[in-house]
C-alpha cells in the first residue's frame, strides 16, 4: 500500500474504540465518532492516520459504511466487518479480505488526500457500496489521482 | 471543466447534517447544509441549486410546507424528502406535492447514490438541453435581433445580402418594432462594420438645426457658429448614415437631402467647398410614406432614391410566436445588466404577454420585462411580476381622440367629487361657467341618475 501512497507504513499499538460511538439500536458504531478519536492520536512524525477495525459501522443517515474519511483531513477508518465473506454466509476467506481491506484503506486515504470519487471504474477511488463494487474496481488510483495525491503529499511534506 | 452540482441539505439535527454533507462531499459535490426551512429559504437565492434534501419533521417550518416554498419560487427545483418515521401516507403525500423521492433514514448508501448519480445524469442533459437550445436560438438570429417568424426571417436573409452591397434602405415599420437594430444589424453585418455609426432622429429637430446637424457649418455659417462643425454626413464617413423618423424631415430638406443622394456630394452650410460622401444611407419610418406622397407631404423622387432596397418589419401583433423568444432574450439581457439569476417565466405569465396587442411592439415588451426582472422576488417571473399598461389593452386607445378622453376625464374628475362643480372644475383647473359648457356638450351625466329628458 506504501507503493501506491509512495509513503512509509508503520502499525502504531491499538486504540481502544470509544465507547460514546456504539448505537445500541442499530447494534453499529457510528464512525464520525470513531474518527474524532482517531484524530486526536496522529502521531507527530506521521502524515496521515488510519484506524481499522472489526466493528460493523454506519453514519445517521446511512444503514452502513465501509469506512470513513476527512476529505484532506488527516485521519480515516476502515471496518472489516462487511468485507468478511462470513457477512454474507459464506465461507471464509481470508485472502479476499485482504485484498478488499487494502482497497478500501488506500480509498479512504485518498480521501485524506483530497481526492472525491472516481469516476472511472479502474481507479480506487471508483464509489462503491457494496463489496462487489469493492472487488471490481481497480487497485491502485488513476493516473489523474495519483497525480493529485503525489503533489497533495508533497505540499504537506513541506508544510 | 464540469459544473458542481450543488446540493442543500435541511435537517435540524447536526450529526445528520454534519455525516450528510461528509458523505455526499467524499462523491466530489458541493454541499452546504442548514438547520430550518427558514433558513433554507434564506439560502435560496445564493446559488442554482441542483438538489435538496429535506426533512420531513422539522420545528417550525416542516419539510414538505418548505418543498412547497420552494416550489413557489423554483418550480423546478429537485426535492428529496428524508423522514426517521416512515409512513405510507407521508411518503404519499410527499410524492403527490411534488418530491422526486422519498427516503427513510438511515437509507442505503447504494440507494441514495443511484438517486444522486440519476439527478447529476439529469442535470447534465438538462445542461445539453440549454446548450442545443442556445445553439438552435443562433439560427434565429440576426445580431441583436431574434425572431423564428417568417417573414421576420426572411428580413433577416435578405439584411445579410444587403449588408455587403452600398445600395439605400428605406426600413418601415411602426415604431418599437426594432427599425434602427436593424439598420444596425446591416451596418455590423457589412464591411463597413469598424467605421462608425452614425444615427439621426429627423424628428427630434427643427429644419435649421436638423440641416446643420446634417451637413454641419462653416465658422461663422451664422450666429453662433463660432467654430467648424463637421455634420452627421461627414461623421458618418466609409460607414453607414442612419436617419430615423425620415418622414418627419420638411420639404425644403428632401430637396437637399435628394441632392445628397444623386450627386454622392454636398456642402457644409455657409460653405462652398463639395465634400464627397461614401457612406451608406439607411432611412427608416413608422409613417405610410405612399399617403405622404399622395398628400404632398413628402417627395415622390427622394421616395424612390431611399426605396432602392425595401423592407417592412411587421408589429408585433402579426408574429405572436416571437413573444416567448423575445421574453427569453430579454430575460437574459436583464439577467447580465443587473446581476440577476431569473431562469424563465412561469407559464401563466407567458399567457398574459401572449394576450396582449403591443401597441410600443418589441420595445414595449422589453420595457415590461425590464420591469418584471427587477421586481420579481425568485428565479422565475410570475404573473404578479407583469405590468401591462392598462391603455394598451384598450384596443382603440391608439383611435381615440383628444375630445374623448377630455370628456371620459372629467367624467371621472365629476364622479371623483361626487360631482360636486366648484371642486370638480378646481381640479380640473378650469372655472366653472367653462365646465358647465363642457358638460353640456359632452352630454355627461351622473352616473345613475335618470336622464332629465
Amino acid at each position: 500500500m506504501g507503493d501506491c501512497l509512495m509513503a512509509n507504513v508503520r502499525t502504531i499499538p491499538p486504540i481502544p474504540v470509544p465507547p460514546g460511538s456504539f448505537e445500541a439500536r442499530r447494534n453499529q458504531y457510528y464512525s464520525t465518532k470513531i474518527l474524532k478519536e482517531l484524530l486526536d492520536g496522529v502521531p507527530q512524525d506521521a502524515l496521515k492516520l488510519l484506524g481499522v477495525t472489526d466493528k460493523d459501522l454506519c453514519i445517521p443517515i446511512l444503514t452502513y459504511v465501509f469506512g470513513e474519511a476527512q476529505v484532506g483531513g488527516t485521519a480515516a477508518v476502515v471496518s472489516i466487518a462487511r468485507l468478511r465473506q462470513e457477512h454474507y454466509g459464506m465461507e471464509p476467506d481470508r485472502p479476499l479480505l485482504l485484498e478488499r481491506l487494502r482497497k478500501e484503506s488506500l480509498h479512504e486515504l485518498g480521501h485524506t488526500f483530497g481526492l472525491v470519487h472516481c469516476p472511472s471504474r479502474e481507479c480506487v477511488m471508483y464509489l462503491s457500496n457494496t463489496v462487489v463494487d469493492v472487488d471490481t474496481r481497480g487497485r491502485d488510483f488513476c493516473m489523474a489521482c495519483r497525480m493529485v495525491v503525489a503533489s497533495n503529499t508533497a505540499t504537506e511534506r513541506r508544510g | 471543466m464540469e459544473k458542481k452540482v450543488n446540493i442543500m441539505v435541511v435537517d435540524d439535527e447536526e450529526i445528520v447534517r454534519a455525516s450528510l454533507t461528509g458523505w455526499l462531499e467524499e462523491d466530489g459535490y458541493h454541499v452546504e447544509a442548514v438547520e430550518s426551512g427558514r433558513k433554507a429559504l434564506e439560502r435560496l437565492p445564493a446559488r442554482n441549486w441542483d438538489l435538496m434534501l429535506v426533512d420531513l419533521k422539522m420545528p417550525g417550518m416542516d419539510g414538505i410546507q418548505l418543498m412547497d416554498e420552494v416550489h413557489k419560487t423554483s418550480p423546478d427545483m429537485l426535492v428529496i424528502i428524508m423522514t426517521a418515521y416512515a409512513t405510507v401516507d407521508t411518503a404519499v403525500k410527499a410524492m403527490k406535492k411534488g418530491a422526486y423521492d422519498y427516503f427513510v433514514k438511515p437509507f442505503n448508501p447504494d440507494d441514495i447514490s443511484l438517486t444522486i448519480r440519476k439527478i447529476v445524469d439529469h442535470h447534465k442533459l438538462v445542461q445539453e438541453n440549454l446548450f442545443l437550445r442556445k445553439e438552435l436560438k443562433k439560427q434565429y438570429k440576426l445580431r441583436d435581433m431574434i425572431s423564428k417568424n417568417e417573414k421576420m426571417l426572411e428580413i433577416f436573409e435578405l439584411a445579410r445580402t444587403v449588408a455587403k452591397s452600398s445600395s439605400t434602405v428605406l426600413i418601415q415599420g411602426e415604431s418599437g418594432t426594432g427599425k434602427e437594430l436593424l439598420a444596425r444589424a446591416i451596418h455590423d453585418e457589412s464591411p463597413r462594420m469598424d467605421a462608425p455609426f452614425i444615427s439621426v432622429s429627423c424628428a427630434s429637430l427643427t429644419e435649421t438645426l436638423l440641416e446643420s446637424e446634417l451637413f454641419g457649418h462653416e465658422k461663422g455659417a451664422f450666429t453662433g457658429a463660432t467654430v467648424l462643425n463637421r455634420g452627421k454626413l461627414e461623421l458618418a464617413q466609409d460607414g453607414t448614415l442612419f436617419l430615423d423618423e425620415i418622414g418627419d424631415i420638411s420639404l425644403k430638406l428632401q430637396m437637399d437631402l435628394l441632392r445628397v443622394l444623386e450627386q454622392r456630394e454636398f456642402r457644409r452650410v455657409g460653405g462652398s467647398e463639395l465634400i464627397p460622401i461614401n457612406s451608406r444611407i439607411i432611412a427608416a419610418t413608422n409613417r405610410d410614406l405612399a399617403a405622404a406622397i399622395a398628400e404632398e407631404r413628402f417627395r415622390a423622387d427622394l421616395y424612390y432614391r431611399l426605396n432602392v432596397i425595401s423592407i417592412h418589419i411587421p408589429p408585433l401583433r402579426e408574429r405572436r410566436e416571437d413573444i416567448p423568444l423575445l421574453v427569453d432574450h430579454f430575460i437574459e439581457k436583464f439577467n447580465i445588466e443587473m446581476g440577476k439569476e431569473i431562469r424563465g417565466i412561469s407559464e401563466g405569465a407567458v399567457r398574459i404577454l401572449m394576450g396582449n396587442d403591443w401597441p410600443g411592439n418589441a420595445r414595449e415588451l422589453r420595457n415590461v420585462i425590464e420591469r418584471a426582472v427587477v421586481v420579481a422576488k425568485g428565479n422565475i417571473v410570475t404573473e404578479p411580476d407583469i405590468s401591462l399598461p392598462s391603455a394598451t389593452s384598450d384596443a382603440n386607445h391608439r383611435t381615440k381622440s383628444l375630445e374623448e378622453i377630455e370628456k371620459a376625464h372629467i367624467q371621472v374628475v365629476l364622479n371623483g367629487n361626487q360631482w360636486n362643480i366648484v371642486r370638480s372644475a378646481h381640479a380640473l383647473g378650469i372655472d366653472r361657467v367653462t365646465l358647465y359648457n363642457k358638460i353640456k356638450k359632452f352630454g355627461l351625466k351622473k352616473e345613475g341618475a335618470a336622464p332629465k329628458e
